[in-house]
Parts: structure tokens; sequence; C-alpha cells
């Protein structure tokens, strides 16, 4: 950089239905890094974002699930390409957020790639593994399949700013769902530097949309909407994750409960986050002439 | 093969005349020689001979390739082996996941020119080579690079471990698909593979290579050597060998299964087929006549799932019949360059040759002939589409496998006479059904013994769909979880 220039700064905003708003409400609030100095001024999403972002989520998921399972591997897959093209710039947003070493910002990265590609592999693969042909006693062709649960709520875990984020959001659209992501409230700008990489990538928008802002302000607005089908409570405080899953009752909201700070998320994931947020459809059909 | 005059009296004009639309062969980039891909390089021949690879359509010689003789097979094993006791064969399933995934990425990026290579070197239209034959290649390696590393949740045990080196011989009626359906599941379960492409089409599987170079797979994980059947018949023999797959006719095929037997290899066998593609009275006709123009004249029925027989409900017969001949008389066949040709070249003078003496011997049998008319192409060998009715199933025309654009018509008149003349043959690879009552077709499906059902459609292939025969149509299976299988030892 020549000595004296001025760095252009990047806004933090939003991600709703493939855009880039700033909240309606036009608040906002400072995001710190680990030690302490600022790092950016990023949205204060209002319950009218979260409003706004289901919508976008409910029209973004017939289409996302009418898609072919080859196709949504290869869209996932793309999102890995992606990241691994801006590797380095995520390394330093995650080893803003976090501090801690290059290397452990690196190994974070690295991971949070890779997963994008295990779960790319998924798509076509789940209905494999979690359906069935049943032989049921009777002249009937009977099988299950796994379907998606419609529109997820997830709190970003706490740990792994990055990696946290993408063990949680890409299950849960590989199996064709789509969320509306209360991003970490100390630590979103990696967040929403990926939401940049979506909008980039062929992710269609609406199916991944991300809310700064206070977790016990956006959560309890997000677990009582009754266009949400699930709630991935894997960041929320244990107080504020109990209220969510009794307001998720509501509409009988499928939960998955939070997981601890010290969660690692460096763990192969295995299929219980691809099967969390499924439905079993059974169809039975007569078998004779 | 000179002009001829073809019997035939139902051709419909056409309606309005196309302008020639030829793909440009400027793209396939083809060497004039090419040697063989061992440890990961091109190299010359130890102790084989040059094949000269041809072109159906024009007679044109395309490029010279290796004989691979002995040695050059003792050479490809060994590179296959020591891939497998190193870098390929320890590599975690997540890092050869990768690589799969870039195979699939490439084959995407040079889809043109892959498809373009296939037309020249086998004859098929570039429609088919474009829109089939590449994209589910690609899609091939793309399905099996996810597997890589989910293995333990692939129903084969918690630890399924891979069988060794695989020998895998390919036939040439999809070269660049069967090499893909061989390579992607072999690779993705943790073997190391050597793969024997067909006499006359080698040279989308070289094309392979150079992809495999640029994904900078491991050096010997796959290693590609041309040649004919001696080269095959060495492969399939190799003491080095664990797993044997072989695609091809039931005939080589029961040569192989006595080559391997009494030994630790593993086998799977993907053969020839006869398949019956049944149609009720009251299935969509309009519909079931384009399933049966696909399922026949597709590839120019170089397939060994197609429907070469027909099999109709007797009080639509001749209602289909007509609708049939009327449908071929607009099958436009000729440059298989060109992106309006429907049925291009016969892939070699002996495969013409068969399909010759087979559609005789209907004649002499007693069946009655009927082509559309068309004028066929000066160069090259082809045979016109073909279709004989008044067919009996002792005919051989409804027996033997043809692999050549020719229907056998029969009619049945009840549920049980179509099950009863579907299964009366020694092969099972695939069968079909048309009918618009859905109990009808699982309980067709149930009794049909053939190891693909199509209903309501035909030829339809995916990279998760399992496919392979019953009876004489060979064992295992290719595509789908069960794919894994035939390359994993559980």
């Amino acid at each position: 950089m020549p000595e004296g220039r001025v760095e252009v700064k990047k806004t933090y905003k939003l991600f709703i239905a493939g855009a880039f708003p700033r909240s309606e409400s036009g608040r906002s609030y400072v995001v710190a890094a680990h030690d302490g100095a600022f790092l950016a001024n990023v949205a204060w999403a209002s319950r009218k974002d979260v409003r706004d972002a289901v919508a976008a989520a409910r029209a973004a998921q017939p289409g996302w699930a009418a898609a072919t399972a080859y196709n949504r591997g290869q869209v996932l897959y793309r999102v890995a390409e992606l990241l691994e093209d801006r590797r380095d710039q995520f390394v330093t947003a995650v080893r803003d957020a976090e501090g801690g070493t290059a290397r452990a910002a690196q190994r974070q990265v690295d991971q949070a790639i890779d997963r994008w590609v295990w779960y790319a592999g998924w798509t076509d693969k789940v209905a494999q593994v979690a359906g069935a042909a049943n032989p049921v006693a009777g002249p009937y062709f009977n099988f299950s399949v796994p379907e998606p649960t419609g529109v997820l709520g997830v709190v970003a875990p706490h740990g792994a700013s990055l990696l946290g984020l993408v063990s949680v959001v890409a299950p849960a659209i590989a199996v064709a769902n789509t969320v509306v992501v209360v991003a970490d409230e100390h630590r979103p700008l990696p967040a929403v530097t990926l939401t940049e990489v979506l909008a980039t990538s062929d992710v269609p928008g609406g199916v991944v949309n991300l809310l700064t802002g206070p977790a016990a302000e956006l959560v309890p607005v997000l677990a009582a909407h009754r266009d949400v089908d699930g709630l991935d409570l894997a960041g929320a405080e244990t107080e504020l994750a109990g209220l969510a899953e009794a307001a998720g009752a509501t509409n009988i909201k499928r939960v998955a409960r939070r997981v601890g700070d010290d969660h690692d998320w460096s763990r192969d994931p295995g299929t219980s986050r691809l099967l969390r947020f499924v439905e079993t459809k059974t169809v039975w059909h007569p078998i004779g002439i | 093969m000179a002009e001829r005059p073809l019997p035939g009296t139902a051709g419909a004009a056409a309606v309005f005349e196309y302008s020639p639309a030829p793909e440009s062969r400027a793209v396939a980039r083809l060497q004039s020689s090419y040697g063989l891909f061992v440890d990961g390089a091109f190299r010359d021949s130890i102790d084989g001979d040059v094949l000269k690879t041809i072109s159906p359509s024009s007679e044109e010689v395309l490029a010279e390739v290796t004989l691979a003789g002995p040695r050059d097979v003792d050479a490809a094993v060994a590179a296959a082996r020591t891939a497998f006791e190193g870098p390929w064969g320890t590599m975690p399933g997540a890092q050869r996941a990768k690589y799969l995934f870039r195979i699939a990425r490439l084959i995407q990026e040079r889809a043109r020119e892959l498809a373009v290579v296939e037309t020249l070197d086998n004859g098929k239209p570039i429609r088919e080579s474009r829109d089939v034959d590449v994209p589910l290649a690609a899609a091939h390696f793309f399905y099996y690079a996810g597997w890589a590393d989910k293995l333990e949740h692939a129903g084969f045990g918690p630890r399924p471990r891979p069988l060794g080196v695989a020998g895998q011989v390919i036939p040439w009626n999809f070269p660049l698909l069967m090499a893909a359906w061989k390579l992607a599941p072999a690779l993705a379960a943790g073997n190391t593979c050597v793969l024997k492409p067909a006499e006359t089409t080698p040279l989308s599987a070289l094309v392979l290579a150079d992809i495999l170079q640029q994904a900078e797979l491991p050096a010997g994980a796959v290693n590609i050597v041309t040649g004919d059947g001696t080269t095959g018949a060495a492969l399939v023999a190799h003491d080095g060998v664990d797993k044997v797959a072989f695609t091809g006719s039931t005939e080589v095929g029961r040569r192989i299964q006595e080559s391997v037997a009494g030994t630790h290899k593993h086998l799977t066998l993907e053969l020839g087929g006869k398949a019956a593609n049944i149609v009720f009275a009251d299935a969509a006709l309009d519909q079931a006549v384009e399933g049966i123009v696909n399922g026949i004249f597709f590839n120019q029925g170089h397939v060994c799932c197609a429907g070469s027989r027909l099999l109709i409900e007797e009080s639509v017969a001749p209602t289909v019949v007509a609708m049939l001949k009327r449908r071929l008389s607009t099958l436009r066949l000729g440059d298989p360059m060109d992106k309006n040709t429907d049925i291009g070249a016969i892939n070699s003078p002996e495969q013409l040759a068969r399909i010759v003496t087979l559609a005789d011997a209907g004649v002499d049998e007693g069946a009655e002939r009927w082509s559309p008319p068309c004028t066929l192409p000066e160069k090259g060998w082809w045979f016109p589409p073909t279709v004989f009715t008044d067919v009996a199933p002792s005919h051989r025309i409804a027996r033997e496998e043809i692999f050549g654009p020719v229907l056998s018509v029969l009619t049945f008149r009840t549920p049980d006479e179509a099950v009863e003349k579907a299964n009366n043959t020694t092969y099972g690879l695939s069968a079909g059904v048309w009918t618009e009552k859905g109990s009808r077709i699982l309980a067709m499906a149930e009794r049909l013994r053939a190891g693909v059902v199509w209903a309501n459609t035909f030829n339809r292939f995916d990279p998760t769909s399992p496919f392979g025969g019953f009876k004489e149509s060979g064992f295992g299976r290719e595509g789908g979880r069960h794919g894994l299988g035939a390359y994993l030892d559980a």
C-alpha cells in the first residue's frame, strides 16, 4: 500500500433476499476486535427486519427444494470454491474477531471450506441413507423419503465464528431448508463476509438470510414467528434458549437445542445436523394388475 | 458403403428442410498419436503395437494409439499397486473427494471438447454426446466424490475397505461415460485403477487422462492402457489385479468369469440385454412412441439396455406400429457432427456386419422388415432404423442381442402373457412398462426379471440410480450407493 493512502472501509449490512439492506430501524452497534479495538458499526436489526427475512426465506424455499439434489450439491460446492478463493480474507476476519494465532485461524477457515464440501456431497445421498423402501405386509409399494422442514431460525454459535456458522447453516440448506440466521452478536463480521460470498455464488437469494444485532431482542421474535418451522438454538444463551423453545411450541417448531460454548466444531460432524430438520414422508401405492 | 434404395413405403414428406448445423471439430485438439497413461504420465509402449482409431462416419484415421502389450499391462498394474500402497490408498477420504470433485469440474469445463472427441471417435450424434454422455460422466464423478469421505455411512459396515487394484475393461458404446462409471466409484472407495478402453474408441479416455493430470491426481491412481481384446485379457488375467470390472458382451463376460475362477479376484459384470418394452392399451400412446424410439434408436441401438423387443397389447398394436413408422420417418440419419442428427454411424464394420446378419435372419425366418426411406452416406458404416413386425419369440431377432437400430415387434393379450414373453430370455438387464395405471406398473415391475424397470420412460440414467442386470446380463451394480459395494471389501 502506498504511504498515506486512505483505506476504504466496508459497511457491514444485513443480508435479506439476496440483497444487503441496512436495518429498517436505522440503528447500528459497535463491534470490537478481540483486543477491544473498533472494527465496525454493524446493522442492529429490528423485529421488522426479522419478519422481512422470514418472508424472504419462505419465498425462496419452494424453489430451492424444487432444485435437483445434484444441482444443490453443485451450488454448495461452488460456495467452497469461492471461499477457498477468499481464504486469506477470512483468515484475517476470523483472527480479528477471535484473536489467536494465524495458524489457528487458517485451520478454522480450511475446516469451514471442507465442511461445505462435506455437505455438498450429502445433498444427493441423504435420501439414500435416510430413506427406505418399506416391505409392508400387503400388495403395496411403500417408501419413505426425507423432505425439508421448511424455514428455519438459526442462532449462530459463539465458538468458531466461521466454522460454527457454516456447521449449522450448510446442513440446513443442503436438505433444502431456507434459513434466517442471527449472527453471533459480538463476532458477526466473518458471518457478514460469508454472506458476501453467498451473494456471489449460485445460492438463490433468500435461501440464507443473516441478521446482526442483540440475540435477546431478535431470537424471541424469530421463535414466536408462525411462519418459521424450526429453530436451531446452537448459540443461544441458556435462558434465551429455554424461552425460545417454549415460544416455538405455538406452531410446534422442531428445535435443535443450544450447544455449549466450548463445543468443538472441528469434530467430524456426522449426519446429526443433516437429519435434524427433515420431515419423513411415506407414500403408499397399491400393486396390482 | 454405396447409397442404396431402402425398402419402405410410409415416408412422410419433411415439413421443412434443415440447414446443416455442423459442430466445429477444431475444439477436439486431437494429437496424431498417443502413448499409454501409466504412473501419471503418457509413456511410450514397452512391448506394444500401434492401433489406428477411425471415425465411423467418414472412415478417416483420427489418430494412432498404442496397442498395449503384456509388459505394458505389467507396468500399469505395478503403478496402480504402488499408488494403492502409497499416496492414494493411504489418503483420507476427504482428500480423495477433492480430487474427484476436481475431475468432475474439469469434465464440465472441457465438455465441448469431450463431446466432439466422442462423436468423432464413436460415430454417435453430437446432440447425444453433448447432452447425455458428457454431462452424465461429470455428474458421476460429482456424485461419487461425495461418497469418498462418507463410506462409513453407505451401509457396508463401520470400516469398509477398498479392494486394491481394479482392472476395468469398458465397451465402445459410451466410451467416456463407461470410464466414469468405472473410475469414479473405484477411486471414491480408495482403490486404484487400470482402465482398458475399447479398441475402436480410445480417444475420450485419453483426453480424460489429460484431465487427470490437470487435476493433479496422484500418479498411478489411474492408469489407462489402450489396446484390443488381448490387452483386456492380459489385464483381467493379471495376478496383481484384485478386482475385475467388465462391461461388454455376455460372450466375453463368460470368458472373463472363467479366467478369474479360482483366484482371489472380485468380479462384476455388466453384459448384454434384450429388453422388453411393454405397451399396454391404456398407455399415453404418443409418449409411448417417443419412449419406444428413444429406447431402441438412442445411440444407434448400441445400448446394452436398449428396448429391442417391443411388446404391444394386441388391441392397439396396429395403431402403435403406424404411429411408430410415422415417427421414424422424421428421424434424421447422417453426419454425427450435425446438431440436427438423430441417428449416427455404426461404430465399426464388424458391428455393422453383425447387424446385417441378424436383420437378414429376421427376413429369412419370416418377419416383416420395414425402414423409412433414407439415404445412407457414401462413406462410413451405416444402418437405417429398422422395424420388424410379425416376429415370433423363437426368431433370432427376438432372442439375440443385435446392438443396433433394429426393433422387433411382438404382441400380447394379457399381462401374464406380457410377463411370460418379456422374461423369456437369457438376459435380464432392463425392461419398460407403458400404462397409465400405477398399480399395474408396480405389479409388472415385481414380476419382470430385470435389473432396471423403466415406467413411462426409457433409457434414463442417473449417478444416484443403481444399474445392472439379472441372469446372463451380469451381476453387480454401477451407480448409486450400491455401486460403491462393487469396490468395497464389505
